[in-house]
């Protein structure tokens, strides 16, 4: 198993440098730079930026700084949050990032997997058309709807909990977000145990428990649920790590100080070094997820090893 | 299991709630003011500030230059309480106050004065707005590195208590740009004790009315009266939150759930549900701003020939943008120098208010004096960055423009994008506009002197030039102003832009709070706002 991990971990090392080489790359070829905008700056003070950032260096030359830069773990000075380096930035947002995302994962789980338990239990009954009609609803409805929905209500009306801000984490503040980022993770996980669950209960080894006298509570606790979660298991990873970098709506409408929203303020901005920060710490943060993932799913399915 | 669920997120409520309603019992904290922002501010170096209307929320809070403004935003002595300038104009000696300190009690000289600005000019320094110290002798020659440091034309006199600066020309709106971030102050002995480090929370020092003492990227920067201050005790507030609030609805739900105080912005599409719902808190007043469209003058151009230039504006139905499409939350314009600009009378484009079917004749005259008809339709293209408003102005034009024959193809791209793209004019119409760094109607008049890179339309007239320079070296106001109004005139004849709107300040002002006054800058100074007991 440590084998396992540590090939995969080093497998990670190419996958990584194509990813930050292709969008260094990409960053400079998209028009406009991290000096344009609204107000055209006279061309010696454009001189002068370009000569603080080595912008006027050949880019591959910029590239090598780069790289070098990033072997010793320094990512560079934001272009635009000027009293913060990149890696500042990412520390700060991360752990707040971690723990909505990680909050509404959980909650996902939490009521996700029941509903699609029981949905797939009780098939083609109006608790499955009710649970299963709700979770469409679910997906439907986009985040920038659901939020400022929730905000309004439990923030503005009934004055129950606070309408946004962080707050430091403070679990009156933590509360909507959660809710508003779980919605859609709820409505996809019952979808998807559903399904799994559905599959499982059909297949032979379910008819044997029960040809053996099982009860229908023993054949569903310890035969179908555990490998019903496989594909459930799976979908985590990326969902895990598309939750916690690209919360990017939510905490812009709660005002959450996390690191979704540089992803889509520094590409804007063109916020070179932000936007490869954030591009290194999303990439790796996919290679890990994954790799849990499938350490995960060697767990849940004994058919599957990796001490080789 | 569907059970357990049910009762860990009732629980999860439960306890939610009841962590409120503590939150809701501790003292109330009714002297520290909550201010939603647009954005993040860039640093507390304004060295390195990027221009953004929030930064100035918050630096002029924490900074002081030697003037500063009244709640109305009107110029009055900051750090300097008095002044002399020569005969010449060129020369001003600025006298610091004797109380004048930095938040950790060391006092501000003039010596702080002179290295702040060397180092907004140093060109090591890369400072996006070092240009508006230009007007200081030799400034442009030390921001390219022509010149060092020392040749910049500002020097401390008397043991630092005597600011003497030397202008390359008169310049009358030099008092108004002491105001400005750019000519603020440095902390001499900070920035040599920490370096780069100097604008931590833990090292900052700062001589306005508040000091920063927390700053959570992307959401919060707090800051506390300045006790050193020199008028500390006139200032009501113990400390202002500056929350970053860029969804402007968001901002609203906060501010009607009594999390913010003020709000510095709102969608114009919410203005009438404001209005109506929440009328004591809802602002809306002129600000010295211009929403124009860009003309692309530049040969080759079917916006070159004047004739099309004037049929375009002689159709923009303006109070239809203002009051139908912007529902009331912009102003008709009909120039490019808004209301409100000092010592400045707004100038008008003949003939685009009168009657809409005159109007409308003339302009089809000349749009077929300008040789486009049926057989040889003018096609313009409009380009736009992208956001709501631009685009249902955008397709509003469009749409008035049909009936001269025009097609119009629209094109929109991000900021970043567009304002590269209209740069090397590679258009006919583009969307811009202009808030004002500083009041003076030569900040607006500037966009369309041939060479500046901001005039995107490439209009060139030298008849225009001449009166800018002219009244650039005109030491009488009065005289001053009549040279630029005539400039004014002479692009307004040649129709070389289209005027459409001017910006209009927008803000949720709590009703309870005093010491907030609209006006064209939309310059609030925390230090003269208190709750009402």
């Amino acid at each position: 198993m440590l084998t396992y991990t540590l090939k995969r971990l080093l497998m990670a090392v190419p996958t990584l440098l194509i990813v930050i080489t292709i969008s260094f790359f990409l960053m400079r070829i998209a028009p406009g730079g991290p000096f344009d905008g609204e107000r055209q700056l006279p061309p010696e003070i454009e001189a002068n930026l370009e000569a603080a950032y080595h912008l006027d260096e050949p880019l591959p030359q910029q590239y090598l700084r780069y790289m070098g830069n990033l072997l010793q773990g320094d990512f560079g000075p934001s272009f635009k949050y000027k009293d913060f380096s990149v890696t500042e930035l990412i520390a700060q947002g991360f752990p707040v990032s971690l723990e909505i995302g990680g909050l509404a994962i959980l909650l996902a789980l939490l009521i996700g997997l029941p509903l699609g338990i029981i949905a797939a239990l009780r098939r083609n009954t109006m608790i499955d058309y009710t649970v299963m009609g709700t979770a469409l609803a679910g997906i439907a409805v986009p985040n920038f709807v659901i939020a400022p929905i929730l905000a309004l209500v439990f923030g503005v009306l009934l004055a129950w909990l606070p309408a946004g801000g962080w707050n430091g984490g403070a679990l009156p503040n933590l509360v909507l977000p959660v809710i508003a980022l779980s919605i859609q993770q709820i409505a996809y996980i019952a979808r998807m145990m559903r399904a799994s669950m559905i599959e499982v209960l059909g297949s032979h080894y379910i008819r044997t428990a029960r040809a053996k006298g099982l009860s229908e509570r023993q054949v569903i606790w310890r035969h179908a649920i555990r490998p019903a979660l496989l594909p459930v298991t799976s979908y985590l990873g990326p969902a895990i790590a598309g939750i916690i970098t690209g919360s990017v709506v939510i905490e812009q409408i709660f005002g959450i100080p996390g690191i979704g929203r540089y992803f889509v303020q520094a590409a804007l901005n063109r916020d070179y070094t932000l936007v490869m920060g954030t591009v290194v710490f999303y990439g790796a943060l996919i290679v890990l997820m994954n790799l849990l993932v499938d350490l995960l799913y060697s767990a849940l399915d004994p058919q599957i090893r990796y001490d080789d | 299991m569907l059970r357990h669920s049910h009762t860990l997120l009732g629980a999860m409520v439960l306890s939610s709630l009841s962590l409120t309603s503590l939150a809701l019992a501790t003292p109330a904290q009714a002297e520290t003011l909550n201010i939603g922002v647009m954005g993040e501010l860039a640093s507390f170096d304004t060295s390195q500030v990027s221009g953004g209307v929030w930064e100035s929320q918050v630096l002029r809070d924490v900074y002081e230059g030697l003037l500063k403004e009244n709640p109305k935003g009107e110029v009055m002595p900051g750090m300097a309480t008095d002044w002399d300038i020569s005969a010449d104009g060129k020369t001003y000696t600025f006298h610091l106050r004797d109380d004048a300190k930095w938040s950790d009690g060391e006092p501000v000289t003039a010596e702080d004065f002179v290295f702040g600005w060397q180092h907004l000019l140093d060109p090591a320094s890369a400072s996006k707005y070092a240009y508006l110290l230009y007007p200081i002798n030799n400034a442009e020659a030390v921001n390219t590195g022509d010149k060092p440091l020392d040749t910049l034309g500002v020097e401390s006199l008397d043991d630092g208590k005597t600011l003497k600066v030397t202008l390359k020309s008169p310049t009358p709106f030099f008092l108004q740009l002491l105001t400005h971030y750019t000519a603020y102050p440095l902390p001499k002995h900070a920035v040599d004790e920490y370096g780069k480090q100097w604008v931590k929370m833990d090292n900052i020092v700062t001589n306005g009315a508040f000091t920063p003492v927390e700053w959570v990227s992307q959401s919060r920067i707090s800051v506390e009266k300045n006790p050193d201050y020199y008028e500390a005790d006139e200032v009501d507030l113990d400390g202002v939150n500056y929350f970053n609030t860029e969804d402007r609805n968001a901002a609203i739900s906060r501010f009607r759930a009594g999390e913010l105080d003020i709000v510095r912005d709102y969608p114009s599409s919410r203005y009438q549900w404001l209005e109506e719902n929440l009328p004591k808190a809802t602002h809306l007043s002129p600000m010295l701003g211009s929403y124009y469209y860009v003309l692309n003058t530049r040969e080759g151009r079917p916006t070159a020939d004047k004739r099309v230039r004037e049929a375009l504006n002689l159709v923009a139905r303006r109070k239809v943008l203002s009051e139908q499409i912007m529902a009331g939350s912009f102003k008709d314009a009909y120039s490019l120098v808004p209301p409100g600009t000092s010592h400045y009378d707004v100038q008008r484009m003949d003939g685009v208010d009168g009657d809409y079917q005159e109007r409308l004749a003339r302009a089809k005259q000349l749009i077929k004096e300008a040789g486009y008809g049926p057989d040889n339709p003018l096609h313009l293209q409009l380009r736009y960055n992208t956001s709501d408003e631009h685009k249902k102005i955008a397709i509003a034009l469009a749409a008035m423009w049909k009936p001269l024959g025009v097609d119009v193809e629209m094109t929109n791209a991000e900021a970043t994008v567009h304002y590269q793209t209209i740069q090397e004019g590679d258009f006919d119409i583009a969307r811009a506009g202009w808030i004002a760094d500083y009041n003076d109607a030569e900040n607006f008049l500037t966009l369309l002197r041939s060479g500046v890179g901001n005039n995107y339309g490439g209009y060139d007239n030298a008849e225009y030039d001449k009166l800018l320079d002219q009244a650039a070296s005109t030491l009488d106001l009065d005289k001053r102003e009549a040279l630029l109004e005539k400039a004014e005139n002479v692009a307004l004849d040649d129709y070389a832009l289209v005027p459409l709107l001017y910006y209009v300040t927008r803000n949720l002002v709590n009703p309870e709070l005093s010491g907030w006054q609209d006006n064209a800058e939309d310059d609030h100074p925390s230090r003269w706002v208190s709750f009402t007991e």
